[in-house]
């Protein structure tokens, strides 16, 4: 293990970005040749992210489709390359350099988002979840398969679910499946894309609390990704909220709900339909005015000044960066320290 | 409880279509006789020495020199034409199997792998493809039996290089859809290497529209080399595969001599009517979309 592995940071992202090029086909080469408009901007999907998760945390991610929550879950697990900056899991980076970019670790593992998508519906259960361990030596193959049943009974399924096939199993038993492929990689740190966003309502608790349950057991470090802000706030030890590829404000779970420093995240909370109980007041949520501004074309300054209730000319102009707005907590917003 | 194997549950939903059924038992015999026929063709149609010239061109029921009956014939060498066809359809058999394996395995390794890598290798690659694509497949088979010349592996190049770029152009399709899906991301992730991502899950998952493309490309495999033979391009003459029966039949055909060319042509459409109705059934089965 290594020196900063024992210092209590599991993960720690330096200033990684992330930018997605226009795939210019041939044809679309011809026609800007020929003096026709081709559309060469790259998205900025994840900009200028820092941030470190301590062993045992969960940190919960937040923000509206698009802004980039994925791609940095992405970033973190290894799946993509970051365009600049470093991520490290345990101080370990998580990918190789040069032309084609390859994983190093195996501590960290993801959870996807569509369990009918993340298991190859060609495989038998037991395969899938040993592939990984057989390969990187965790388990001899002749011990694959009670390996496998044993993973699968960690999260709550019977081990005849060795033999047979992803189609056998509904939506919540394959998300089970997927954890257990998931953990019998043994990993430190575990990244849940939207784990139980395409699950039926009924089935996300149960799914919930055997994440909760496996976090407590095997002593997991999770970056918890959603736009749920009710799913994030019940396993989250710390919230990151992000913007357009900027995250605007981090800080422990219960602070930042209860006293949001950051207009965006006040304007979240905000947004959230409420359920109204004493009858008299009407059922009423403000939504966020305006639309989320185009990825390829973000306005300067402060990302959401557009939007900001409370904007100053500054704002349009200077990009705040994270300051610190109490114990813990930081948010990008030139108004936090006038406050 | 351990579930049916897809094989298995394959073979249960084949078995409900009996055409399909049928087809593939007489595939079964065409490849039993082929494979057995030195042992059980009444003559051996390749030793010039045992032809007899006064049986040339008797009617089918003969009665030969040989002390047998001639069923279908004998042709202008006095060959009979039941041990030919038996020897031709061997010939057949072996080539269209042979080339589709090789184009298979070729263009399959050839398509998946530029989908898996993509940038400027797949489109390098594929637009290659295209590019030999947009000439006919006999006339790349024709030039390349020519240039080769004759002989059972000369036809079998020609013929690989004609048809694996149909395997490689579907293989290419079905490899670029499941190399986007999360199941793939899943397994680069843990992380495995990338030749274990190709052959464990992309490739099986590819499989179903290759199995049909082979089906097709066979049966063209066979009919391609029987076009040759017919053209003169094929196999020599002292080994009559079912195109030159026919070719050789062709002049006697007027004559009222019908059974030198029909009877190779008959075994010929059998066996490719046979292979493309097995590989209809297998499309209808491993197309999701006409799933019931």
């Amino acid at each position: 293990m290594s020196a900063s592995g024992e210092s209590g940071t599991a993960v720690s992202v330096t200033g990684a970005s992330k930018q997605f090029a226009p795939l210019v086909a041939l044809g679309d080469r011809i026609a800007a040749a020929l003096g026709g408009s081709v559309e060469r901007r790259s998205v900025r999907a994840v900009d200028d992210v820092s941030l470190e998760i301590a062993r045992g945390e969960t940190l919960g991610l937040v923000g509206e489709s698009g802004c980039g929550k994925s791609t940095l879950g992405r970033l973190v697990a290894g799946i993509l390359p970051p365009s600049a900056g470093t991520i490290r899991i345990c101080g370990e980076p998580v990918m190789s350099q040069g032309r084609r970019p390859r994983k190093l670790t195996t501590r960290v593992q993801t959870i996807f988002q569509d369990p009918y998508a993340s298991l190859d519906p060609r495989m038998r259960i037991g395969t899938i979840v040993a592939e990984g361990p057989v390969h990187h030596g965790l388990v001899a193959s002749a011990d694959a398969a009670a390996y496998a049943a044993r993973w699968l009974a960690k999260v709550g399924l019977d081990p005849d679910a060795v033999p047979r096939y992803p189609h056998q199993f509904s939506g919540g038993q394959r998300q089970r499946i997927a954890i257990a492929r998931a953990l019998a990689m043994q990993p430190e740190v575990l990244v849940c894309d939207e784990p139980v966003a395409s699950l039926d309502v009924s089935i996300q608790a149960q799914v919930l609390n055997l994440l909760l349950q496996l976090r407590r057991e095997l002593k997991l470090t999770m970056l918890f990704i959603s736009h749920h802000l009710g799913v994030v706030r019940h396993v989250s030890d710390r919230v990151a909220i992000m913007y357009l590829g900027r995250i605007v404000e981090i800080g422990p779970a219960e602070t930042v709900y209860a006293r949001p420093q950051h207009p965006y995240t006040q304007a979240l909370l905000a947004s959230v339909p409420q359920l109204v109980l004493d009858g008299d007041a009407p059922g009423s949520f403000r939504p966020i005015a305006g639309e989320l501004p185009s990825p390829l074309s973000p306005p300067p300054g402060c990302h959401f000044h557009q939007r900001c209730p409370v904007a100053l000319p500054r704002c349009s102009i200077e990009s705040p960066q994270l300051r610190d707005a109490g114990p813990g907590q930081a948010a990008a917003c030139h108004l936090v320290a006038s406050r | 409880m351990a579930e049916a194997s897809p094989l298995a549950r394959f073979w249960q939903e084949f078995r409900e279509n009996r055409v399909a059924v049928a087809s593939l038992a007489v595939i079964v015999a065409i490849a039993l006789v082929a494979l057995l026929a030195p042992w059980i063709a009444p003559q051996d149609p390749y030793d010039i020495g045992k032809l007899v010239l006064a049986d040339a061109r008797r009617p089918p029921g003969h009665a030969g020199s040989g002390g047998y009956v001639h069923w279908l014939g004998t042709d202008a060498q006095g060959r009979d034409l039941l041990s030919a066809i038996l020897y031709g359809l061997r010939i057949s058999v072996q080539i269209g199997v042979a080339a589709g394996a090789i184009a298979f395995v070729l263009g399959a390794a050839l398509g998946t792998t530029a989908a898996f890598l993509g940038g400027r290798a797949e489109m390098l690659v594929m637009r290659f493809i295209d590019l030999q694509l947009s000439f006919p497949a006999i006339l790349l088979a024709l030039v390349l039996a020519a240039l080769l010349g004759q002989g059972k592996w000369q036809i079998i190049a020609a013929l690989v290089t004609a048809q694996y770029a149909y395997f490689a152009r579907t293989a290419h399709g079905a490899a670029a859809a499941e190399r986007a899906k999360d199941y793939v991301e899943a397994a680069l992730s843990t992380p495995m290497p990338a030749r274990a991502v190709i052959l464990r899950h992309i490739l099986p998952n590819s499989l179903p529209p290759l199995i049909v493309v082979a089906t097709v490309q066979i049966a063209n495999a066979i009919a391609l080399e029987a076009t040759l033979s017919f053209l003169g391009l094929g196999l020599p003459v002292t080994e009559p595969s079912l195109g030159m029966l026919i070719a050789n039949g062709f002049q006697y055909m007027l004559s009222g001599r019908y059974w030198i060319s029909i009877y190779p042509g008959v075994a010929l459409i059998v066996l490719i009517v046979a292979i493309n109705l097995v590989g209809d059934q297998v499309r209808d089965q491993l197309n999701p979309r006409l799933k019931r």
